[in-house]
């Protein structure tokens, strides 16, 4: 079952006094399983924001629906069961972590005494009982991140929305947020989280949405996604008494007869075999080098860089952000 | 839905008595009327009258500051901090938030109006010149700053704090000025004109229901009914004014 479905959205913007229309997103057509991890991917300024923001009626499609749990998005019945963590989030920082998390319970209906209870478990999971009477103004980057991952699972979401939840954070505060979302896909939620740090999602996701200028290029598993890619490069590793150089390949390492290889293309791994097949040369290993996502987001972004042209063409910002990505 | 409602309305409140701006003009409104009775010594003329007028226009400016100050960003700036996206994110409807916010500025409000009255009252008291009819000229203000409070958050629903602060100010004072409308009505000679005038004197707020300061300061009677009429008109006028608010507010995109 689905429990995000998104079909032919396109959402456009125009500046004020302009007639000139910007395209966010164009015919995105994407569903989120129940009890997956979903990793949204793509460079600064792809659509992954507007996308989230479709999701929770934040913001009204152009065209196309917006489904969750099968109810129209815009309806605020339809997000009861969905917690919600903004990129870069700035919250009432007059409020403590108890208060603040204590108003969001509040706002699901969460009645007392069970609210106290859920508010301190909360604090207790994210690691803030120690700060919970202490005002956000005083929290560290950090400490928000994690109040804001806490006010997202207030109401015990089957699914959760999360942008950039790692964006910011140092290394430790990364692994808290994979370990947490694994915690979640483990008690059966659904995850959907909008990322540029690829290494967690390949990590992390069960499946993986490309968005590059406001088009899904892909989707899918990641092992399916990198499945046929042509490696970036192999390398072969061999014994070689000769004297004669190798026709072809970068020599990574050099010990006594033993040699590690780097060629770059298959061309050249079929010259280099056929060099092995004389006396003196041992093969000993050929292992190619496994595409990552951020190969695949590359040669995405890559392909797509077209100078905007006519009134309907991307903002400006977002080809920028492109090229910079490529 | 009511606990919604009342949950941003307590956080709103929350929000206006951790503010330092409301205690300064706050103890600024305070220490001015009790200024009042050093001023009526410095003046001519009876110096009930003009205790009693300045108390009630202290009241009625800082109330109307309150409103418009704390107003005019109640909305904008949760929608320019994004605080609004967590908010909105949940399963609550738009419409709840914009009377939540209101709510909980009318507490603050009644906070802010109860401890100037009774400032004044307790000035009055002490002077030996008290009378009940202040109190109702205080409720009447009251009664106003919803209105405006009403007028704030549309506008704020509308635009960027500064112009909303503008057109909220300009309406306060073309609020009470509104029966120069009538008078200009009578002086005009083209139909068009006098069309004009009388949609103007019946669209624009009418603030002039809330005022019966003259009466109190001059001890004369206040006509029976002046109180009703101000509910009424606040629950009309200010009831309209809030579901365009709401109408405005539940398309907005949030950036």
């Amino acid at each position: 079952m689905a429990v995000l479905d998104l079909s032919e959205v396109s959402k456009s913007y125009r500046t004020h006094l302009s007639v000139r229309r910007y395209w966010i997103l164009r015919d995105l057509s994407l569903s989120v399983r129940e009890g997956e991890i979903f990793g949204f991917i793509g460079p600064n300024g792809a659509g992954k924001t507007t996308t989230i923001k479709l999701a929770l009626g934040l913001l009204f499609p152009d065209g196309g629906t917006v489904e969750l749990f099968g109810q129209e998005a815009s309806r605020p019945e339809a997000r009861r069961h969905v917690g919600f963590l903004p990129e870069n989030p700035y919250f009432y920082d007059y409020l403590t972590g108890f208060e603040f998390l204590d108003f969001h319970a509040r706002l699901f209906g969460i009645r007392s005494p069970g609210r106290r209870r859920r508010v301190l478990d909360l604090l207790e999971r994210v690691g803030l009982a120690n700060r919970a009477d202490r005002q956000l103004r005083l929290y560290s980057k950090g400490m928000l991140q994690r109040i804001g991952l806490a006010q997202a699972l207030v109401n015990d979401p089957r699914l959760v929305i999360l942008d950039e939840p790692m964006s910011g954070l140092d290394p430790i505060g990364r692994r808290e947020v994979r370990d947490l979302i694994l915690d979640l896909k483990a008690s059966g939620r659904t995850v959907f989280f909008s990322t540029h740090i690829l290494s967690d999602t390949e990590m992390i996701c069960d499946r993986v949405g490309m968005l590059v200028k406001g088009s899904l290029k892909a989707v899918g598993a990641v092992e399916d996604l990198l499945h046929g890619e042509t490696p970036p490069y192999w390398e072969v590793a061999l014994r070689w008494q000769g004297r004669e150089a190798l026709p072809c390949g970068r020599v990574v390492s050099c010990r006594e007869d033993r040699l590690l290889v780097r060629v770059e293309s298959r061309p050249d791994l079929h010259r280099l075999l056929a060099f092995l097949d004389r006396p003196g040369a041992t093969l000993v290993s050929v292992a190619p080098a496994r595409r990552s996502l951020e190969d695949l987001l590359l040669r995405e972004v890559r392909g797509d860089v077209v100078p905007a042209a006519g009134p309907e063409s991307g903002p400006q910002a977002e080809e920028e952000g492109m090229r910079h990505a490529g | 839905m009511p606990g919604r409602i009342l949950a941003i309305a307590l956080n709103t409140f929350r929000e206006a008595i951790r503010n330092r701006i409301l205690y300064l003009l706050l103890a600024f409104a305070v220490a001015l009327i009790l200024c009042a009775r050093a001023l009526s010594l410095m003046t001519v003329g009876s110096e009930e009258k003009i205790i009693k007028d300045f108390g009630l226009a202290t009241i009625d400016v800082f109330g109307v500051l309150t409103a418009v100050l704390l107003g005019i960003s109640l909305v904008s700036r949760e929608i320019e901090r994004r605080t609004v996206l967590v908010l909105l994110a949940k399963p609550m409807h738009r419409a709840e938030f914009v009377i939540g916010k209101y709510c909980g500025l009318v507490l603050t409000l009644l906070v802010n109006t109860a401890v100037m009255g009774l400032s004044f009252f307790g000035l009055l008291l002490a002077l030996g010149i008290a009378d009940r009819a202040i109190l109702l000229a205080v409720v009447m203000l009251f009664l106003q700053f919803l209105l405006i409070t009403a007028l704030a958050i549309l506008f704020s629903c509308l635009s960027n704090p500064i112009v909303s602060c503008m057109l909220t100010l300009a309406l306060y004072v073309i609020g009470h000025l509104l029966w120069s409308f009538d008078l200009l009505k009578a002086r005009i000679t083209s139909e068009a004109g006098r069309a004009i005038c009388t949609l103007l004197y019946y669209t624009l707020p009418n603030l002039g229901n809330f005022d019966i300061k003259g009466q109190v300061v001059h001890g004369l009677p206040v006509p029976a009914g002046v109180i009703g009429w101000a509910v009424l008109y606040l629950a009309l006028y200010g009831t309209g004014v809030l579901l365009l608010a709401c109408a405005v507010f539940r398309r907005k995109e949030l950036q």
